[in-house]
């Protein structure tokens, strides 16, 4: 019952009216980030982070900053039903799995009950990832206490390979990507030892790259180049929803109870793995498919194959935090830059954040309550709002999208090498894109590069360079095992299905 | 003509192998600087270079196999990468940024960003000037309300701000 003391105590902070106007704002803001094209929750994020530089030094500013960059968040998430289900395009990789279902709906007329589908399935996952948050996070952020340095490394260790193994792409593509983020991370003056790493002499390069450039190039720039090739119209169904509908739909939705569990199940266990939002959200709708009484009508306009995809990836989404503010190891691109955002803050993201910070802890955790409530609200009632922003003409809202990536990039450090290297990093990531180099290995490792690094030192130190230190307890063993099973996941697979179809072959 | 546009500028096969060749050349470059700062075992612990070398190692190996396994797909070769066409339309968005990048060094962000706006509009969205200057000035107008005014992030500035008096 602790915790819901602390979380009551949550509500009052979060509950101001300033941080009320902030959560709204967020919301909105968020939504219309998710529906343009170009910008999403990362790189959305990341270009607001510099205005809460002056926001988080006043007393209670931390708590403040976080509503308003996690609201935004939700509302990123909302807003890629949005084109999902009306423009058939899916803005993020996990709203793909809802254009499946969503937008033959759509074109069938019925885009009202879609949409309300949409949102409030993915109201609902949101919901039941935030009260495992609830209950769960102190739980594991009590357990991390007694990490140290080796146990934190393997925990890194485990999310990396938890990349490489579980992603599905190509491995070795996945291995780069996610090493030239850690090789960037160590570019500059090494805390520890004082010497310039990778600098060749230039001094734009001591202070390192900043993740936050990284992703502003890699989402923003690199997805308005791929844009391009597509053509520069937006077809798209209209997007009349009324109070009606809404509530035809609503009716409609307690019939499929059993989906939305499972669903809001899949997406909760797997957003805690990174990258876990776009599989839990295509498993779901498989799932939802298969047991479904009219599961071979799947794909031509379902209303329950859009409440699968979107409990999942919201769930999913929402459950990122829990090993974000817990462990300090964020479970998705977005999810890292609000912990790039922590650390600038001056706050440092893990376990002991509960102890030192609960104020700011249990706030963020009510504000994802509210803050999803004023998201449902927000949607349901302006969705032909949000849904005209793409009918303003690509080379009007294309030019306005780089410009308003130029000026996020350049208000991290006022500087304008950062400028260049986001059109450097934009070219990059159109080019990683097209030839399927996954981008978020690299952003985490962006972000987490120096704190593994420390705790790898920090770990080898102590044990006088035995590597063996990560084996060297039950704890530290395990995580480092687990991180190595997966690792070789789909090696394993192999072999175990070979074992099985020689035994069956035996047994016939 | 048609066809002329489609054709492709660039085979997927030879765009897989000239990137994996520069992620490798990257993974080469950190492994040698690591092991010229000291990747070994120091005096009290790790010295600067001991995980970035590897970290540049794995680059080199993952960027190899990478690269094998395009060497040997052949059936990439036919595959295009970016069609002539889109390659046109990439250029024409790339190179005017890059061009946008250098001028907000010379008039600011504002005058900069105005001028970038104008210029999309006339090139790809082929609007009439009436159209233009409104939308391209009021476009930044409201930027520098935003950031100057209501979030106080000053943003750099040119001759034209100096003349107004705006800095």
């Amino acid at each position: 019952m602790e915790e819901i003391n602390a979380l009551l105590q949550g509500f009052g902070v979060a509950l101001s009216p300033f941080n009320l106007l902030l959560m709204f704002a967020g919301v909105v803001l968020g939504i219309i980030i998710g529906v343009l094209p170009g910008l999403g929750g990362a790189n959305g994020v990341a270009i607001l982070l510099p205005l809460t530089f002056s926001m988080a030094q006043q007393p209670g500013g931390t708590t403040s900053a976080i509503i308003l960059l996690s609201c935004i968040y939700w509302g990123a998430l909302f807003g890629g039903a949005i084109t999902s289900i009306l423009f058939n395009i899916p803005g993020e990789p996990w709203s793909v799995a809802t254009t499946f279902d969503g937008h033959p709906l759509a074109q069938k007329g019925r885009a009202g009950s879609a949409l309300t589908a949409a949102f409030t399935s993915s109201f609902f996952g949101a919901l039941v990832a935030v009260i495992m948050i609830t209950f769960l996070s102190p739980v594991v952020a009590g357990f991390a206490l007694r990490f140290g340095p080796p146990e934190f490394f393997s925990v890194y260790l485990l999310t990396f390979c938890a990349f490489v193994g579980m992603s599905g792409g190509n491995a070795a593509k996945t291995v780069a990507s996610m090493m030239i983020g850690f090789a960037l991370a160590a570019v500059g003056l090494d805390s520890v030892t004082g010497t310039l790493r990778l600098t060749f002499g230039f001094t734009s390069l001591l202070k390192g790259f900043d993740f936050l450039i990284a992703v502003i190039g890699l989402f923003g720039i690199g997805e308005i180049l791929e844009t391009l090739e597509e053509g520069l119209a937006f077809k798209g169904a209209s997007a009349r929803i009324n109070a009606k509908v809404v509530l035809e739909t609503w009716k409609e939705l307690p019939r499929y109870w059993a989906t939305s569990l499972r669903s809001a199940a899949v997406g909760c266990f797997m957003g805690i793995v990174p990258g876990g939002a776009t599989p839990a959200s295509f498993m779901s709708y498989g799932l939802a498919q298969r047991f479904s009484k009219d599961g071979k009508d799947f794909g031509k306009g379902k209303v329950e194959g859009v409440v699968a995809p979107e409990t999942a990836a919201h769930a999913a989404g929402t459950s990122a935090l829990l090993p974000m503010i817990t462990l300090g190891v964020p479970g998705s691109p977005t999810a890292a830059v609000l912990l790039g955002g922590l650390l600038i803050w001056g706050l440092q993201p893990g376990p002991l954040l509960f102890v030192e910070k609960p104020d700011f802890v249990w706030g963020l955790i009510a504000s994802m309550y509210l803050g999803n409530i004023a998201g449902l609200i927000v949607v349901l009632t302006c969705v032909p709002l949000f849904a005209a922003i793409l009918r303003v003409p690509f080379s009007i809202i294309a030019p306005v999208i780089i410009v308003i990536c130029a000026i996020g990039a350049y208000t991290v450090h006022n500087s304008m090498f950062d400028v260049w290297l986001m059109v450097v990093f934009g070219v990059v990531g159109y080019a990683f894109k097209k030839l399927r180099y996954p981008l978020a290995p690299m952003v985490l490792a962006l972000v987490l590069g120096d704190r593994a690094e420390e705790n790898f030192r920090n770990a080898i130190k102590g044990s006088q360079g035995d590597l063996l230190v990560f084996f060297s307890n039950g704890l530290v063993g395990s995580l480092t095992g687990l991180a190595l099973i997966l690792l070789f996941w789909p090696l394993i697979r192999a072999l175990w299905r070979g074992l099985l179809r020689r035994g069956s072959r035996r047994a016939a | 003509m048609e066809k002329e546009k489609q054709r492709s500028a660039a085979s997927v096969r030879a765009v897989e192998i000239g990137v994996a060749a520069v992620v490798f050349l990257f993974g080469a470059v950190v492994v040698f600087d690591s092991h010229r700062v000291g990747a070994r075992w120091g005096d009290d612990g790790p010295q600067a270079g001991y995980f970035p070398f590897y970290v540049g190692l794995l680059i080199c190996l993952s960027s190899a196999a990478v690269l094998a396994s395009a060497l040997r797909n052949t059936a990439l070769a036919a595959e295009s990468f970016v069609s002539r066409e889109e390659l046109k339309m990439i250029l024409t968005v790339l190179v005017p940024t890059v061009v946008y990048v250098a001028l907000i060094a010379f008039l600011g962000f504002y005058v900069a960003s105005t001028i970038y706006i104008a210029y999309f509009m006339w090139r790809l969205g082929k609007y009439a000037w009436v159209k233009i200057a409104p939308i391209s000035i009021g476009v930044s107008v409201a930027f520098f309300l935003i950031f100057e005014i209501w979030f106080a992030v000053p943003l750099p500035k040119g001759p034209l701000e100096a003349a107004l008096g705006l800095n």
